[in-house]
């Protein structure tokens, strides 16, 4: 039984690994070893003046590269289009990280260290751009998963708004009795966009001109110097507040971290359209101008 | 003087209106009774524009009446038409009120006493017309009402709902959503929990007290109702609240007493009351009258191959008859009429299915002949009347096999009960030998029980027919026919000890341990074995699952779990020491108790079992030993897998065979597989990600877990929901949108939906931004782009686990990140995951 639960494990944790961990590190072996081939032979490789990309290598490691970006771009296409077949989309995740990583080597190399203020370098820094937002992006996948988590609990964000919506119709009940400046101060926190400010909050997960923070403010310096007595109508509303802000703050994180975890695509995704248009620019110099 | 009719045809739904259509169109002089001012009632009383469905549909309609799915009105709309030009003759607000008298001279009363006499009656008044009805002083005032059709109706009233099942907290929640009728609204339930309810309903009610739109008030009975007011009896004592409309849901039944009583002998009865208290009441004399097949609540009238009842010339069919589906009502209508017209020819409609079903037998008979044949030869189905025996063959399936071929392989997923109705099938033991089983008697129990993978592979040992029996049709049997179960039970106790036991044993050698053997049902949580008791009976997990658990420091540690077919407690008789670790049921299941002495005596008998058991025990040995060293050095990691494992086993995935968990350290949120899954199956996501459960980041996402015994099929009409070749459960086409699998299923995974339009393809929609893109488009596209004119019926919609599609589930090849996962529950559950040190 014992033996047999080894066994069972070591398929269970096969299925457990993440995408970086894919396969025991396949990609991450397969992308050093190419890395690595790539440098020994530029090392060994004598080309006169100098390295540059117009070298047989250097033709070599440029077509394997722009194939390589081809590939690695179809990523959005694998994941969208559900297919039938044996393929799964953690591999092509891991293969996309860790090819696209090697692109650093395989790139550089094929500049030959040549740079200078023209399209083919455009292409080059816009390739670096490209992995460097990846780069932040596998370290958000790596990090904001568990805190994500964490602050949802088991509440869905369907439920936070149904929450959020709740409270928003007891303060609207609760503040019948009241007069017409206390009302207004409720209004305060009810006619707020508490998810409004723009991409920048949505991102610092700050909201300084938060309508109910705003409205308890003014719900406490009214009720302050009172004595809780428990008759006030204006001291249910204060609890209300109190609760909508925890909600709000909780809501508030949990959007902060979805953005976090998707931001860096509105980059990745455009430059490396743009990535691929200097690429094409850069091939056609070479072949109809140079060559 | 009584108006003197051929046939009067009782209630006018779908079997009552086709059968007064035939009786018009063959000129017989009939009458049809409704008791409301309109026909089909219980139609009549679906939600306004409901699409109605026409299943099964391998199943031809015979009848004058058309019929074919569409919407509820439209389906009314053409019954009344056609029946005004049959020339149907109908009597609207004609309760019948008792039946007295004998065939050719039938007498039928109604609630305004006159009298009808009819040559022969026709039954058909269904089961939905009869609410229960509030028992109390006053509860016959016109304020009580037992149906709510549009709950706007209501303005200013304070509205009592008694009854917290789905359709009573329906009402009170419709009644309460909208304040600006401000409707004061208060359900009672009789008891504290909500369990009749499903869960999503009691969370809405809940929401609904705690925003404090109505009240809610438990274990709380009404005792008194007054115009105005009414007197309940609370768990404080009584109170009287102000009340201008009760509504009142507390289920319906089949009229029973009424029907028992037609054309019955009335004598005087004893009958026992609620109290004990005897009394004098007027009954049916036993033997006369119409008779049920059993004193169950669920239980038909027995009734002829032609629906004749145990009283000649009353005929009853439809739901009252156990066929709640339309089809069948209205064939039946049909079929009804013309046997009392003399027409006994008259195959029913099922017969062209049933000729299907032999059609590729080797030798050619007649389907009554191959009925009679297969009840006379399969020891099971000998209870079974010929019109059971037919629905039960319309389930079931008759093939041949030759000699060598094989019926199932080990491990192969599989829920049917194979019966031998000729020559006999051999069962492949492990050690090459093999066990004949003989004609009459059944194998695949196992499966049919437990819901587990098949435990053996059978062949066919000669020429053999062979009934393969559907789990559904099978536990219909086993509910209807008593000595049905008694022989399922007892060979399925039998064979497990078999087959655990093993090599050279036979059923003889067993004798003593069979007879000792009891069934007995576990609740969830309870322990059959507790550590360091000294009794010594052994447990065989037949239904369900149970963990096994060990006291460390205190605290429980999860050691291991036992999925059914596993057994346990052997050690105590083994090695005589106390118990050491306590066996409890992860969730409601049934263990087979077998006698510790009994088997002491086999072990001494037979020292190859006696090596066996030990070998076995070894094993658990060394899993005891491992926790006990690990205890100290791993105790945080030991606890932290305890809690996992109960957390999962609390989260139903004890009763899974294969369950989708999504692991939060890795999960984006990207909903990826909410996509993939709606693209991988017409369009519909049939999995919540975000929903469900999480435990130390281990999340149950709210997707089918294809439990052992699917709750979903409890109750299909269609009997649409089997299980697959891969052991998905799954829903097939013939769903009818009825809803009972939404409703029945605990984890909230089923739901009903339209299919939405096609998609443009994935290149459009990334080229030109053509199309919603992938994922389940929103309501708002799907209903701009349905087709004009067509309304598409909702279905009941549930995970299949992508059978039939290459790769497998769409979820987990679509996870970018490896967070989703599919198990099942014997390879997640292991302590081995221990050794690693990251559980």
């Amino acid at each position: 039984m014992a033996a047999r639960g080894v066994q069972q494990l070591k398929q269970v944790t096969s299925q457990h690994e993440g995408f970086l961990r894919h396969a025991g590190f396949r990609w991450l072996k397969i992308a050093l070893t190419v890395s690595l081939l790539a440098i020994v032979i530029y090392a060994f490789d004598d080309v006169r003046p100098r390295p540059n990309g117009g070298s047989a290598y250097g033709y070599f490691l440029g077509t394997v590269g722009l194939l390589l970006i081809l590939w690695l771009t179809m990523l959005g296409v694998r994941k969208r289009a559900m297919t039938r077949g044996r393929w799964s989309l953690k591999s092509w995740t891991s293969a996309h990280v860790y090819l696209g990583l090697a692109l650093i080597v395989i790139g550089t190399l094929h500049t030959g260290f040549q740079f200078g203020w023209n399209v083919h370098t455009l292409a080059y820094v816009l390739m670096m751009l490209v992995i460097l937002s990846g780069i932040y992006g596998i370290t958000a996948y790596a990090a904001l998963p568990r805190a994500l988590s964490n602050n949802r609990g088991e509440t869905t964000q369907t439920q936070m708004l149904d929450n959020l919506r709740m409270i928003d119709r007891q303060l609207h009940d609760a503040a019948q009795p009241l007069d017409h400046r206390h009302a207004e101060m409720v209004r305060m926190s009810l006619d707020d966009d508490p998810f409004g400010g723009g991409a920048w909050a949505r991102l610092t997960g700050r909201y300084p001109r938060c309508g109910t923070r705003r409205a308890q403010a003014a719900v406490r310096a009214e009720t302050g110097p009172n004595p809780a007595i428990g008759d006030d109508p204006l001291e249910k509303i204060d609890v209300l507040l109190e609760r909508k802000e925890a909600n709000l703050a909780r809501m508030r994180q949990h959007l902060r971290l979805k953005a976090l975890l998707e931001v860096w695509l509105y980059v990745h995704v455009p430059l490396t359209f743009a990535l691929i248009a200097a690429l094409f620019a850069h091939v056609f110099a070479v072949f109809f101008y140079w060559g | 003087m009584a108006d003197a009719y051929r046939i009067a045809i009782v209630g006018s739904g779908p079997a009552g209106v086709s059968a007064a259509a035939r009786a018009a169109q063959l000129g017989l002089s009939h009458v049809l009774l409704e008791k409301t001012d309109h026909l089909s009632d219980t139609i009549y009383k679906y939600q306004k524009g409901k699409h109605v469905m026409a299943t099964p549909s391998q199943l031809v309609l015979r009848s004058d009446l058309d019929f074919d799915a569409g919407k509820r009105e439209k389906i009314l709309g053409t019954w009344d038409e056609q029946a005004a030009a049959a020339g149907i003759s109908v009597r609207l607000n004609a309760e019948v009120t008792a039946i007295t008298g004998v065939q050719g001279d039938f007498i039928l009363t109604l609630a305004d006493k006159s009298q009808i006499r009819a040559e022969n009656i026709i039954l058909s008044i269904g089961t939905q017309g009869n609410p229960n009805l509030l028992r109390v002083p006053g509860g016959h005032l016109p304020h009580v009402q037992y149906q709510l059709d549009d709950p706007g109706e209501y303005v200013d009233e304070h509205i009592l709902v008694i009854g917290a099942g789905d359709a009573g907290i329906e009402n009170a929640v419709g009644l309460a959503t909208d304040p600006a009728q401000r409707n004061v609204v208060t359900i009672l339930n009789r008891t504290a929990d909500f369990s009749r309810a499903k869960d999503a309903n009691v969370k809405g009610l809940f929401a609904m007290r705690d925003a404090g739109r109505l009240t809610v008030m438990p274990e709380t009975a009404p005792n008194k109702v007054e115009p105005g007011y009414v007197t309940l009896d609370t768990r404080d004592g009584e109170a009287r609240i102000r009340c201008d409309r009760i509504i009142a849901r507390m289920g319906s039944a089949a009229p029973r007493g009424f029907v028992e009583s037609c054309g019955a002998e009335m004598v005087d009865l004893e009958v026992k009351g609620r109290d004990g208290t005897m009394s004098i009441r007027k009954g049916p004399k036993p033997g006369t009258g119409i008779v049920f097949s059993s004193p169950d609540r669920e239980a038909y009238p027995k009734l002829s191959p032609q629906f004749e009842s145990a009283v000649p010339g009353i005929y009853v069919i439809g739901a009252l008859a156990g066929y709640p589906l339309i089809k069948h009502c209205m064939n039946q209508g049909y079929d009804a009429v013309e046997f009392i017209n003399g027409n006994t020819e008259l195959k029913p409609a099922d017969e062209p299915i049933l000729e299907n079903r032999f059609k590729n037998m080797p030798r050619r008979r007649s389907v009554d002949d191959w009925l009679g044949f297969l009840g006379d030869n399969v020891e099971i189905l000998g209870g079974l009347s010929p019109l059971q025996m037919r629905e039960f063959m319309l389930d079931s399936d008759v093939r041949a096999y030759r000699i060598g071929e094989t019926v199932f392989e080990k491990d192969e997923p599989g829920s049917s009960l194979f019966a031998i109705a000729s020559g006999s099938v051999e069962v492949s033991l492990p050690n090459g030998k093999g066990i004949r089983i003989p004609r009459g008697s059944i194998f695949g129990e196992v499966g049919l029980i437990s819901g587990r993978r098949r435990g053996a592979t059978i062949r066919a040992a000669e020429d053999s027919l062979l009934v393969e029996i559907s789990r559904t049709a099978a536990l219909k049997l086993m509910a209807q026919v008593p000595s049905a179960k008694r022989v399922v039970n007892r060979i399925s106790t039998e064979r497990q000890l078999l087959q655990m036991f093993g090599s050279g044993l036979t059923p003889e050698d067993l004798r003593e341990v069979t007879d000792s053997a009891e069934i007995m049902t576990v609740r969830a949580g309870q322990a059959v074995i507790k550590e360091n008791d000294t009794d010594t009976d052994i447990y065989v997990v037949r239904v369900g699952s149970m963990v096994v658990e060990k006291s460390i420091g205190g605290k429980p540690v999860f050691l291991s779990y036992l999925p059914a077919g596993s057994y346990v407690g052997e050690m105590a008789v083994i090695d005589g020491a106390p118990r050491s670790a306590t066996v409890r049921a992860a969730i409601k299941s049934e263990v087979i108790k077998l006698s510790g002495e009994a088997f002491r005596r086999l072990i001494d008998a037979k020292p190859d079992l006696f090596d066996k058991a030990k070998k076995d025990m070894a094993g658990r040995q060394d899993l005891n030993a491992f926790v006990e060293a690990k205890k100290d050095s791993f105790s945080t990691v030991v606890d932290m897998y305890s809690s996992i494992a109960n957390f999962l086993v609390d989260n139903g995935i004890g009763e899974a065979t294969d369950v989708l968990l999504i692991d939060e350290n890795l999960c984006v949120g990207c909903d990826n597989c909410e996509k993939a899954c709606a693209d991988s199956h017409e369009g519909l996501s049939r999995l919540d990600r975000e929903a469900g459960r999480t435990y130390a980041h281990l999340h149950v996402p709210t997707s089918c877990r294809h439990c052992e015994h699917p709750h979903c099929m409890a109750d299909c009409p269609p009997n649409a929901i089997h299980r697959g070749p891969d052991g998905e459960v799954f829903i097939d086409d013939s769903c009818i949108g009825c809803g009972n699998c939404q409703r029945n299923c605990p984890y909230g995974v089923i739901r009903m939906d339209k299919v939405p339009p096609k998609k443009p393809g994935l290149l459009s929609w990334l080229l030109f931004g053509a199309g919603p893109g992938p994922g389940e488009p929103d309501k708002k596209w799907s209903y701009k782009h349905a087709d004009p004119g067509v309304e598409k019926p909702k279905k009941a919609i549930k995970c299949d686990m992508c059978s039939g599609i290459e790769g497998g589930p769409a979820c987990v090849r679509a996870c970018p990140t490896g967070a989703a996962i599919r198990v099942s529950p014997e390879r997640f559950l292991t302590v081995s995951k221990l050794e690693k040190g990251d559980a």
